[in-house]
């Protein structure tokens, strides 16, 4: 699918997660959301509103929190922990790994506000190394979908699955990706643009970019596959495998570090199974400086053109 | 169950601890010794649990917060039939479920699993939550160490707890007043531990934590304060009933040698019920 969107109509993908969940719990009333005084930033008020006894919040308690969503799901509730991503998974990365991971409870842990979405703010407010974290635990897949139907549907799956997930969202807005009636398949990658010479691996908001960095490379003649790639893991090995074989060279885009992110995960199935050229592009291994989430991408070399031109220099390596 | 029943439950629980301790060579025999008396009225006297259904949805919900003394944990299991008793002697063997640590997807009647010190009561807030959400009567039990209230997650839990008025949910701390390495007192002095809690709007209530009449008096429903989380202060002694291991901090996780093991041996055999 060569998928059609505008980018002059973007959307908060927070407004399809909150909407889904209010959806979801007045069909069943073990959804629960809690949070660490995040009623806003995570746009739970709606929730809270419409089912008051079933919005738990802790304060500014994150290691309880995610303790409290274990032993929520323990009594048989389903609980969504919502809280901006570097304090979910930075202050209670122990609770995530033991009570979560390790117990192998149903704890929905809900990353808002990640990557760079708190650009202004600095780097204590960036979450660009959450996919490497939780990424390194059993258990615990760890998805970010790339629009608002994708988060949509992603939310759908979570309160159906029987396990604890990562959903990875940012309020950066996005253009719709997807036609209204997407599913979501754990650890299946979905092809945006079909190409030949390159393969374009993105999730979250990196996606839409890699579309028109496609876009861009097909009015310079090169044919770029464009995979948009939620599920960070389990990763999708077969896509991988044959991007790399159909395609000869991959390059990787994503709103984290280059270390142990997207890209990484990516480059353990190239590694492992069909070594072709690669070029990870992301956060380089620096606290970002000062500034709004799409310039600081931007400013990291994932500019459409900034895509474009990294896939072109990367086909001088091909074999 | 009546306390003297109870007593030689505690005291068989004691013996076979004594005596996995020192098969193994590890443990932690100095909390497990301390925790033996309130594993045993929980499971024995207080708790609704069926080993026939450890997943029963009505069942009350027990954390040992203080993971490190699973021993203790493993051997009640066994005496109420979730686990066999001789499974008790693989403890730490390569494979066995009965890690140093309990784990609830291997060992049924494990609720979570815990190690990592300050992750119980957080789990048994959200519990007790899920219990006040679905109108259920089921209680909530943790137990932590004394040292282990240094940390900061414990203190968030009781904040949350008191704020959502959970008084289906009792903490029991064990005050043994030794940690790992040194006394409680010399470390980072937490004691009186009662009037801290008391001020963040718990119900709390101390006893002699090897008195089973007050174990057993002070847990039983009819005490639960409306509106409030109840907090025991359980007054233990680390290594309590071997002499020589008896508020000892050189036996937080010792293992006795031959002769040290038939002395404690002896010692227990003599004070059984």
């Amino acid at each position: 699918m060569n998928a059609p969107f505008e980018t002059s109509k973007l959307h908060d993908c927070r407004d399809a997660f909150v909407s889904t969940l209010e959806e979801l719990g007045s069909a069943n009333e073990d959804i629960v959301a809690v949070c660490n005084d995040s009623v806003g930033s995570s746009k739970l008020a709606g929730f809270r509103d419409k089912f008051p006894e079933r919005l738990i919040n802790v304060g500014i308690a994150e290691q309880n929190m995610v303790g409290v969503g274990a032993g929520l799901a323990n009594g048989g509730k389903i609980p969504f922990v919502c809280a901006a991503s570097p304090f979910l998974t930075g202050r209670a990365l122990e609770q995530i790994k033991a009570d979560v991971a390790y117990s192998e409870t149903n704890v929905k842990l809900v990353g808002i506000s990640s990557g760079l979405a708190y650009g202004e703010l600095g780097a204590t407010h960036h979450s660009i190394e959450d996919f490497a974290w939780i990424r390194a635990l059993p258990n615990v897949p760890v998805i970010a979908p790339a629009d608002r139907i994708e988060t949509a549907a992603v939310i759908k799956w979570a309160a159906a699955h029987q396990g604890g997930c990562f959903l990875r969202l940012s309020r950066v807005g996005v253009p719709d990706l997807f036609p209204e009636d997407h599913d979501f398949e754990l650890g299946k990658a979905n092809v945006l643009h079909e190409g030949t010479d390159v393969t374009l691996i993105a999730n979250g908001t990196l996606s839409y970019r890699a579309v028109i960095a496609a876009n861009i490379l097909k009015t310079n003649g090169i044919s770029a596959r464009v995979l948009n790639m939620a599920t960070v893991r389990p990763i999708d090995s077969a896509a991988i495998i044959a991007a790399a074989s159909e395609t000869g060279a991959i390059v990787t885009c994503e709103e984290h570090t280059v270390f142990g992110g997207l890209g990484s995960a990516v480059a353990e199935v190239v590694v492992d199974e069909c070594p072709v050229p690669m070029k990870r592009l992301g956060v380089p291994g620096v606290f970002a400086p000062t500034g709004p989430a799409n310039f600081l991408l931007d400013e990291f070399g994932m500019s459409p053109q900034g895509i474009a031109e990294s896939a072109t220099d990367l086909l001088k390596r091909k074999r | 169950m009546d306390t003297q029943t109870l007593r030689t439950i505690a005291n068989r629980v004691r013996r076979r601890d004594l005596q996995a301790v020192f098969e193994a060579g590890a443990g932690h025999i100095g909390g497990e010794l301390s925790v033996t008396d309130l594993l045993t009225a929980l499971y024995f006297k207080i708790m609704s649990v069926d080993p026939a259904a450890p997943l029963a949805p009505e069942r009350d919900r027990f954390v040992l917060s203080k993971g490190h003394t699973a021993l203790a944990l493993y051997i009640v299991l066994a005496e109420k039939g979730f686990i066999s008793k001789d499974e008790i002697s693989t403890f730490l063997k390569p494979h066995s479920r009965l890690n140093g640590h309990p784990n609830r997807t291997k060992v049924p009647g494990v609720e979570t699993n815990t190690g990592p010190l300050g992750h119980g009561l957080p789990i048994g807030v959200g519990m007790a939550k899920a219990a006040k959400l679905s109108n259920a009567s089921w209680r909530t039990f943790v137990i932590t160490g004394d040292g282990e209230m240094q940390e900061g997650s414990n203190w968030e839990a009781i904040m949350s707890a008191a704020q959502f008025k959970l008084d289906n949910l009792t903490l029991i701390i064990d005050h043994n007043r030794l940690q790992q390495g040194a006394r409680l007192a010399d470390t980072n002095n937490l004691a009186p531990l009662a009037p801290k809690v008391a001020a963040f709007g718990w119900d709390v209530q101390e006893i002699d934590g090897h008195n089973m009449e007050q174990i057993c008096e002070v847990l039983d429903a009819s005490q639960i304060v409306t509106g409030k989380p109840k907090c025991i202060v359980a007054h233990t002694n680390k290594g309590q009933g071997i002499s020589f291991m008896s508020d000892n901090v050189a036996w937080h996780h010792k293992v006795p040698n031959a002769e040290q093991y038939k002395i404690a041996m002896d010692e227990l055999e003599k004070a059984a019920p």
